[in-house]
Parts: structure tokens; C-alpha cells; sequence
């Protein structure tokens, strides 16, 4: 079949260590393969530009019912569009953009794989309908589990063993990737419109602490040893003061290491930082990145993603219920609102970040800080929470902010509040400018790591899939001008997936079959696990447990991680 | 022997009961009988084994009589219809799988086609609100597991979801709700005394048209002002009792239907209803929910959204960009000012529900209708082209009125040589890109650079 060398560019690959030497890549049948293994090869000629494998996003919102209640419900977002057809189907919306224009500003910027961040169980072949209709890109989905009654009351008697078999077994049924957990108790206590403000706040009825709900989760998952750690969007999300409770779950993560075949080696991925660590109280909040680094820097067992404002208007959402409701308080936008039987709650609310808006800048500098106090790149990741900071279509200008002072210097100047925003964060002193290497690690190898998919996705070894993204960027002689960064990585050169040109000059030009990935885990025979998965459908959930689990006719070009937990 | 299918979804109101067992006749082509399944949902399957459905599309000729025609020619003739007209209208999907819906919109893209559903004409009121205001909802477990009080406003369905107060609302015990209808208090809101109100613990009689006003009253009681001594006809006492009630819930749902959403007010009335759940929500729980009709026509509106971002009214004529604007882009407004120049009639019946002006105007131009049955509007189509009946015939993913997901099965074969919704949408696609590179026709949006979009507040 086809062959193609890259011949000439900068290739950075943090999970081989190549850090812009001029390498060859070569592929052949959609995988990468040494040179000799080439016969007759079309090349592309790479000279003067940088090479990545595709980028993989650890922590986005791309389909489901919550992002397309945000399509639905934003009209407005569409009113002044004028894109114009490139691909196969339009591209309408903006920050929360069609299927398609996701799939396609994600292969734009030279994007091979994003992992949904959480997919409501019983919404589960809504997701994979949307997957289905998402060019290019391969997707996974997580789950979610902190607010699942089997799991609250598993957890709450600490029953490892019952919770990793529901978890096994939930996850078949929705072809999920992994355990998300999104305000631990909180959602479920949203069901009275209550919260759990701390994770020592027990979860009212369930009587189990966010606190135990994490630990226990975190042993269920590395009892099963799947590819990905839990993934967790904490307590007390956007709060002033709330790194005390950051700090506080990180910590619950002390003493255990990684279990699994993956190569992945934390315990706990703690997403969207940014949200996480403020100072303060009130409307004088604060950073407490340097606090909160500190921690993770000296931690091995953890990851983080940064959830970066990028200072637009945007649609924020999240399985945090309580959370949306007490942002429509604050900016009295509309709100949509779907609690979710036996699982979890979901909010959307609409939310302009300005620039003009000092508690904005604050967040925009505080997610910067993160990146640059960031030790280990390969354990520090580029996110926007998409669309909850801003749209993944600005990663391109979040890696400009890390990799130039000069550009955070101006948009710092543009600030109203400018002084004040200095006064409270530490972003004006640091110097630190990331590296191409940096980027690399922070947009593909370090996330596929940590998703424990670096074995498929995130590197150019032979044997990976040829995912590439082939940046107009000089790596021996950057431009001056940091704009240029942002508009390389925006659209790039070329990107190819499974060894097919999808992305030429910025622009489609084929969509290659995408994939949804899932993790099939075996786990032993569990009697009570299934009389209690028989009971709650015959008497909670709204359908029969029948209808529940995904028809396999429902799942579209599946890719599966086999993991055995039951010997 | 017949064969025994369980765990079955009913193709007929947004209830979308899943719990049904239907009998099948050995050679798969009756249904010998339907358990669990109210009366309506019963005659749906009655319904498909009966003598009389038609398995080749039919084309009008000229004397007035239809011919059979092969499912090749109906898709070659959809295609050209597609091809030649400047503003084709799709409208309908009453009654079809999401997957039809999907393939629809495909089509309706590159033939730069209006795209619009039954909501146009029905909860299409429901989505200006929610445009403007949100929707605070729960899906319906959640109902059954925790409301403490109901309120059935402007819906009645005894008649119209005959299940649905059995399976969610006032009688099912569920985790919290272990009591079952001893435990709820039920608010029916309604001008008249209907079936559902005679369950009611406190049926409240609003003046017709009125309901505004009275949900206006509600909102002020809950905020702690005074209101006058009768609003909407209601006495004040009953404000005050009610609202104390709703303030008092542990966990309520409002379902309303068409009385509020159809009746003066419209999209206003559905739009206070959402604020008076706001404003309950610095109480304590509250949801909203519509209650749509057909079992599948939220799918539309969801499957919609991430093809196109608009659920509804859909106006793809520039191809590579999608225009909504309810009133300007509505069928039976683009059809009263004759704008459009064919019509697709899908899943539902034009001819009963379009106003007689309406129908006047799209008669002039092709119509063809995609439906099982014999329906009005397939009696004065241009051409009829079966297709399996949903949830009977043809499997597939439904979207239950709280945009909950259920996956339908099928339980008979389809009158033989009889293709899905889907399957004729896709062949319909495939045959317009076909006959365009015959005939040279290329696409304008093909290839254009430098095309990223802006961002608002830049
Ligand atoms: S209530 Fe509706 S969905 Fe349920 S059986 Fe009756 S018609 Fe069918
Ligand atoms: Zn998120």
C-alpha cells in the first residue's frame, strides 16, 4: 500500500528523546516503519519545519449531551459565521463547535486523538452517535463515576473488588476509556440542590466523603491496572481558597504507585488546574500556583492538565452541577440544567471571559503559571477545559502565551487592571519561555503517556500509527515574532492520519476513517455486583438494563484495549 | 412456533416505554401480540402486520393515477427533484430513527435544502424560550427516584401519554420515593377539568390564555411580595398554597405540554415557566420538561444541533453555511409566502397539519413523501416511497422526551424489497453526487484557503 518519507524537518519526539534532530520518518500501511522498509516512497519535504506525532488531548468536551445542549441553546454563537466549505459538511458554531468543524480545527492544528471528558452513562450511544459523525479524529470517552450510587455505596464500605467489577462492567456498556470523577459526591448531592463544598463534606443519604469516593476510586482503578489513571475534577471548582482543597486531593493520592501494562505511571490526573488554585477570598482572589507546583513538581504519581482562559466568550459546561448553577447566579446568563438518574448532573452556562475583567486575568495568568512552574513537561498539560476556559481552536495561542514572554508582556499591557492583576499572581516575574521539545511533551507524548496509549498515539517509533503533524516552524531559527508560532500550530503544513494526507497546508483534504478507542477489561465472576445491577434497573433507572449497554451495532470502527483483572 | 421478543421500544409518544414484549409469527412478518403497551402503543404494532401496506414507491403520471415504480427510479427521481430546485424543504421526522435523521440532514447539505421538523409546528415554541432562558431538566429516572411534588401544566397525559404518569410521575416508587403516589403531591394546571386533573391533589383552574399572568403571580408569592386578591381567575389563597408547596419541595418537575406552549403567550409562556424554575432553584430542587409527543421527535433537534448547531428550521440553501430563524425559515411560513420550490414530506403527514394555504402553495411544485403509510399527504404526492416502519421494522437509536437515548429494536421483517429511512437517504445522496459528475456539476464551496473562523469579542 502507500509509502511516504518525511524527509528534512526538525522531528521532536520526547518519547523516543529526539528533540529536533533531522530524522526521517518513514510509513508505510498507516504505521510508522523504519526507512529500510520503505520500497518506493512519495516524499514529503519537511526542510525548515517541525515535526510532531499528532497531538493528543488529554481533556476535552466534544460530544455528548451536554456539549450539544451548549450547540443547541446558542443560536447566537452561529448568527455572524462565514466559513467557508472546505471538508465533506459545513462547519457551524464557535465555541462549541458542529462535529465537524471539531474534527476538522483539531486536524488542523495537527490533533490525531481526543479523549471526551466525561460521557454521562446512561447518555452513552448518544456520545457514540456523535463519534460516529466526528471526522478524523479518534475518540474516547470516560465515564463518569463520583456521583454513581453503585460506586458511592461500593466506596463507602470500601469494596474495591465490587467497584472494580461495576466499574468493568460500566464500561462495556458505555465502550468507555476510564474512571472520570467530577465534584466527588457534590453532583449527587445537587440532586436536593445541595453541594459538597469540601472533600470531607459527606454526600447526604449516601454517607460517604468525596475524600473516600477518590481513594477508593484510585484503588479500583489500579486494581483493574487500565491504561489511564482516574481522572478528576475536583471539589470546590472556581472557588477562592479552594487550593487548600486541591492540595488536600492531591495528597489522598500519597502511597500508591501505578499498576498496569500501559506505561503509565500516575495514580491520579488532576484536570484543569487553572479552576483549582486560587488564593483569597471573595472577589480578592489569588494565585497559589506556586503552592500548588511545588506539590506536583515534587510527585511523581500525578499528572495535571492546565484548563487555560484564553480570554473569549465561550460556553462553559460541566458534569459539576451545582457549579453552572452558581455561575448563572454570578453572570445571570441562561442556563440549562440535566441531572442524570442514578449518575451524575450536568450544567451549561455561557460566560464571556474579558480581558476588561480583572478576576479573568487573574485565571488567565494563574493557567499560564501552572505551564511555567511546570518541572516536568511530560507530567503538565496543555488544555483549555474545552469549551469551559475557551476553545481548543486557541491551543495555538496558549503555546504561544508559554513560549514567549514578550507575547504574555502583551497581552498583560492590554489589561485594564493590569497592576492589579501583577499584584496577585507571579506571572510578571518569570522568565521561562517553553521549548518546541516542551510543547511536544506537554501536547502529545506526555498525554499519551498518561492516558496509557503510548504505545499507538503521541511518538514516531516504528510500529506507532503515523499520526503526524508537520508545523511551519524553523525550530533552529524561531521567528521574532510570536504571532507566527500561534499561526503555525493553528494550521498546520501537514497532517497525516493513519498515514493519510487528511491536512495540506492548513486546509482539508481527505478524512481518513477515525476510531473510537474503549478499554475491555476481564474481571472474575461477581454475583453481587450483578444482583445489585439487576435491582437498580429494575426499580431506579427510567429503561430496561436491556437497553442500557451500547448495541454493538451502536459502536463505530472500535479500537480496544484489552486489560485482564481477573487473574 | 412465534417468537417472543423482549425488552421492546414502542414507536408511538415520547414516553418511549422500553419494557415491552411483543409476540412475532413465525416467519416473522405478524405480531401476534404486545404486552405492557397502552392502547395507542398497542395499535402501532397492530398496525404493521395489517393487509394494505404498500412495498414499491408509486409516481403520479399524467392521467392522475400512481404507478409502482422500482426503489431506483424513486431515488433518481428524488435526486433530479433535489438537483433542479433552488429551495427544496425537508420537513417532517415524526416518526423516523436518528440514524434517518442523520442521512436527512446529509442530503438536505448538498441540496442546499430547508431542513425542519414537527417541532416547527409544535414545541418549536419551547426552543425560543429555551434560546433565551435555558432549561434547568433531569432526565426522567430522576423524577421518579426523588420528586416529592409534580406539577402537570397545560398537558394531560391521560389522553396523550397515556404511560407516563405511571412509569415517572405520580405512581412509580422509586430510590427516595419509596411511598410512590401516597408520597407526591400533584399540582394539575389546566382550564380544563381533564382526565389527568382528576388525579390532581390540587387542580388549579387557570382562564384560558392566562397562564402568564399566573405563573407571573407564582414568581412574585415566591419572592415574598404581595399579589391581587385573583389572578388568571385562581384566588389568591390558592397562589399562596401552591406556591408554598413548590417553595416546600424536596425535589419537583413541571411538565407542560402544548396547552402552555401553543396557547397566547407561546414561547413566553414556556419562558417564565423556566424563570419560575430559576428562581425555585434558590429554594430548593426544581426541573422543567416538555412534553414532546412523538416518540422520537426530540431526535431531531439533538441530532441537528451537532450536524448544523440549530435544531430546527434549518435553512441550508447556501451550502456551506446553516441560517436559522423561526417565523422566516419555519415550513408553513416558507410555504404561506411560496418560496419554497419542492417539497419533502418525511415521517409525518403535511396534508392533515399544514394550514389548507400552506399546502395550496407547496402543491404547485414536486412533493414526495417518505412514509410507511397511506396518509393524506402520500394521496396528493407527486411520489410515495415506503419505508420500514421505526421500532417494528427498522432498529435504531431514539431520543426519549428528556433527550435521553433509547435504542429501539426491530421485531418484524419489512414488507420484502422495503428499505429504511436511512438507506433510501443515503442512496438519495449518493445518486445527486453521481448525476453531478455526469453532468459537470461542481460543488462552489470546493477548495477555498484561508478560511478560519473569528471569534466573537475579538
Ligand atoms: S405510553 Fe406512549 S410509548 Fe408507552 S406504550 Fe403508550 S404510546 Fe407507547
Ligand atoms: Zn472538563
Amino acid at each position: 500500500m502507500s509509502e511516504i518519507i518525511i524527509k528534512n524537518g526538525f522531528v521532536f519526539d520526547p518519547l523516543q528523546g529526539i528533540r529536533g534532530d533531522k530524522v526521517d520518518i518513514a510509513i508505510k500501511d498507516g504505521k510508522i516503519v523504519e526507512t529500510t522498509a520503505l520500497t518506493n516512497p512519495k516524499t514529503i519535504d519537511a526542510a525548515g519545519m517541525t515535526v510532531m506525532a499528532g497531538g493528543v488531548d488529554i481533556h476535552s468536551h466534544v460530544v455528548g449531551p451536554k456539549v450539544n445542549t451548549g450547540r443547541l441553546f446558542r443560536p447566537e454563537e452561529k448568527l455572524f459565521q462565514n466559513i467557508k466549505k472546505t471538508g465533506s459538511r459545513m462547519e457551524m458554531g464557535t465555541s462549541i463547535p458542529s462535529v465537524y468543524k471539531t474534527g476538522y480545527d483539531y486536524a488542523r492544528m495537527g490533533y490525531s486523538y481526543v479523549n471526551e471528558a466525561a460521557m454521562p452513562p446512561l447518555h452513552s450511544p448518544h456520545v457514540h452517535e456523535e463519534i460516529r459523525d466526528t471526522p478524523i479524529i479518534d475518540i474516547s470517552a470516560m465515564p463518569v463515576f463520583g456521583n454513581n450510587w453503585f460506586s458511592l455505596e461500593y466506596l463507602k464500605n470500601n469494596e474495591i473488588e465490587n467497584n472494580a467489577a461495576y466499574t468493568a462492567w460500566l464500561l462495556r456498556a458505555t465502550r468507555g476509556f476510564g474512571i472520570k470523577i467530577v465534584n466527588p459526591g457534590g453532583s449527587e448531592a445537587w440532586g436536593w440542590g445541595l453541594n459538597c463544598a469540601n472533600i470531607h463534606e459527606p454526600v447526604p443519604y449516601f454517607d460517604v466523603t468525596p475524600a473516600q469516593i477518590i481513594t477508593g476510586s484510585i484503588e479500583t482503578n489500579e486494581y483493574l491496572g487500565l491504561p489511564h489513571s482516574i481522572h478528576i475534577h475536583p471539589n470546590n471548582l472556581g472557588n477562592p481558597g479552594n487550593y487548600v482543597d486541591t492540595l488536600e486531593t492531591l495528597k489522598l493520592a500519597e502511597g500508591y504507585t501505578a499498576k498496569n501494562a500501559f506505561g503509565r505511571t500516575q495514580v491520579m490526573h488532576l484536570t484543569h488546574l487553572q479552576f483549582h488554585a486560587y488564593g483569597g477570598e471573595g472577589f480578592n482572589f489569588e494565585s497559589k500556583v506556586p503552592e500548588i507546583m511545588d506539590y506536583v513538581n515534587s510527585h511523581d504519581n500525578i499528572t495535571v492538565d492546565i484548563g487555560q482562559v484564553t480570554l473569549d466568550e465561550t460556553t462553559t459546561m460541566t458534569a459539576d452541577g451545582p457549579f453552572e448553577h452558581h455561575l448563572r447566579a454570578v453572570n445571570n446568563l441562561k442556563w440549562a440544567n440535566v441531572d442524570v438518574e442514578l449518575e451524575t448532573a450536568a450544567g451549561v452556562v455561557p460566560f464571556v471571559y474579558s480581558a476588561n475583567n480583572k478576576a479573568n486575568a487573574v485565571q488567565w495568568a494563574i493557567g499560564l503559571e501552572i505551564g511555567l512552574l511546570a518541572k516536568d513537561p511530560m507530567r503538565t498539560y496543555i488544555t483549555t477545559d474545552h469549551p469551559n476556559a475557551g476553545p481548543f481552536t486557541r491551543y495555538p495561542r496558549v503555546i504561544k502565551w508559554l513560549m514567549s514572554q514578550a507575547a504574555r508582556e502583551a497581552q498583560m499591557d492590554a489589561f485594564k487592571h493590569r497592576d492589579k492583576v501583577i499584584d496577585v499572581t507571579n506571572i510578571a516575574g518569570i522568565d521561562r519561555e517553553l521549548t518546541l521539545y516542551e510543547i511536544a511533551q506537554m501536547t502529545r507524548a506526555g498525554t499519551a503517556k498518561a492516558l496509557g496509549i503510548a504505545d499507538m498515539y503521541g511518538g514516531l517509533a516504528p510500529g506507532m500509527d503515523a499520526d503526524v503533524a508537520i508545523y511551519n516552524l524553523n525550530a533552529e531559527s524561531m521567528p521574532s515574532d510570536a504571532e507566527e508560532i500561534e499561526k503555525a500550530f493553528s494550521r498546520c503544513a501537514y497532517m497525516l492520519k493513519d498515514g493519510i494526507v487528511a491536512v495540506k497546508d492548513g486546509e482539508i483534504v481527505a478524512e481518513p476513517a477515525k476510531r473510537t478507542i474503549w478499554v475491555d477489561v476481564k474481571v472474575p465472576e461477581n454475583a453481587q455486583v450483578n444482583r445489585d445491577i439487576y435491582e437498580h434497573f429494575l426499580k431506579h433507572y427510567s429503561l430496561k438494563l436491556e437497553n442500557y449497554s451500547l448495541f454493538e451495532e451502536h459502536l463505530h470502527n472500535p479500537r480496544v484495549i484489552e486489560v485482564n483483572a481477573a487473574e | 412456533m412465534p417468537k417472543k421478543i423482549e425488552n421492546v421500544g414502542c414507536p408511538y409518544c415520547g414516553v418511549c416505554c422500553d419494557d415491552l414484549v411483543v409476540t412475532v409469527s413465525d416467519d416473522g412478518r405478524k405480531v401476534l401480540e404486545v404486552e405492557n403497551a397502552c392502547a395507542i402503543g398497542n395499535e402501532i404494532f397492530q398496525h404493521a402486520s395489517s393487509e394494505g401496506r404498500i412495498s414499491l414507491p408509486r409516481l403520479r403520471q399524467p392521467d392522475g393515477t400512481y404507478k409502482d415504480i422500482s426503489y431506483d427510479e424513486a431515488v433518481d427521481y428524488a435526486a433530479r427533484v433535489l438537483i433542479k430546485a433552488k429551495k427544496p424543504l425537508i420537513f417532517g421526522f415524526g416518526s423516523t430513527n436518528c440514524e434517518g435523521m442523520a442521512a436527512a440532514a446529509k442530503v438536505a447539505e448538498k441540496a442546499g435544502a430547508v431542513l425542519d421538523n414537527c417541532a416547527s409546528i409544535c414545541h418549536g415554541s419551547s426552543f425560543l424560550a429555551i434560546f433565551d432562558n435555558g432549561y434547568p431538566s433531569c432526565t426522567l429516572g430522576e423524577t421518579k427516584n426523588r420528586a416529592d411534588v409534580i406539577v402537570y401544566w397545560g398537558s394531560n397525559p391521560a389522553h396523550a401519554h397515556p404511560r407516563h404518569m405511571s412509569r415517572y410521575s405520580i405512581f412509580p416508587r422509586g430510590f427516595f420515593t419509596g411511598k410512590g403516589h401516597k408520597g407526591r403531591k400533584i399540582i394539575v394546571i389546566d382550564p380544563r377539568y381533564t382526565d389527568t386533573a382528576r388525579v390532581a391533589d390540587i387542580y388549579v383552574q387557570v382562564k384560558q390564555g392566562q397562564d402568564y399572568d399566573l405563573f407571573n403571580a407564582f414568581r412574585t408569592v415566591i419572592r415574598g411580595e404581595d399579589i391581587p386578591d385573583e389572578v388568571a381567575g385562581v384566588k389568591k389563597e390558592q397562589i399562596l398554597q401552591v406556591a408554598e408547596i413548590l417553595k416546600k419541595a424536596r425535589f419537583g418537575t413541571i411538565f407542560y405540554g402544548m396547552g402552555l406552549c401553543h396557547s397566547d403567550g407561546r414561547n413566553h409562556n414556556v419562558d417564565i415557566a423556566i424563570s419560575m424554575t430559576r428562581d425555585l432553584n434558590d429554594f430548593t430542587k426544581w426541573t422543567i420538561m416538555a412534553m414532546r409527543g412523538h416518540y422520537n421527535i426530540a431526535g431531531p433537534g439533538v441530532v441537528w444541533a451537532w450536524t448544523t448547531g440549530y435544531p430546527y428550521c434549518i435553512d441550508m440553501s447556501k451550502k456551506d453555511r446553516a441560517y436559522m430563524n423561526p417565523g422566516e425559515t419555519s415550513s408553513v411560513d416558507l410555504a404561506m409566502r411560496d418560496e419554497v420550490d419542492a417539497f419533502f414530506n418525511v415521517g409525518t403527514d403535511a396534508g392533515a397539519h399544514f394550514p389548507i394555504e400552506a399546502v395550496k402553495h407547496l402543491k404547485k411544485h414536486p412533493w414526495i413523501t417518505i412514509d410507511p403509510n397511506i396518509c393524506m399527504a402520500s394521496e396528493i404526492s407527486d411520489l410515495h416511497i415506503p419505508v420500514g416502519i421505526v421500532g417494528v421494522e427498522v432498529p435504531g437509536i431514539v431520543y426519549r422526551m428528556d433527550n435521553v437515548p433509547i435504542q429501539y429494536r426491530q421485531v418484524l421483517n419489512p414488507p420484502d424489497g422495503v428499505i429504511s429511512d436511512e438507506e433510501l437517504f443515503e442512496r438519495i445522496h449518493q445518486r445527486i453526487s453521481e448525476i453531478e459528475a455526469e453532468e459537470g456539476i461542481t460543488q462552489t464551496s470546493a477548495a477555498a484557503a484561508g478560511t478560519q473562523t473569528s471569534f466573537v469579542g475579538e
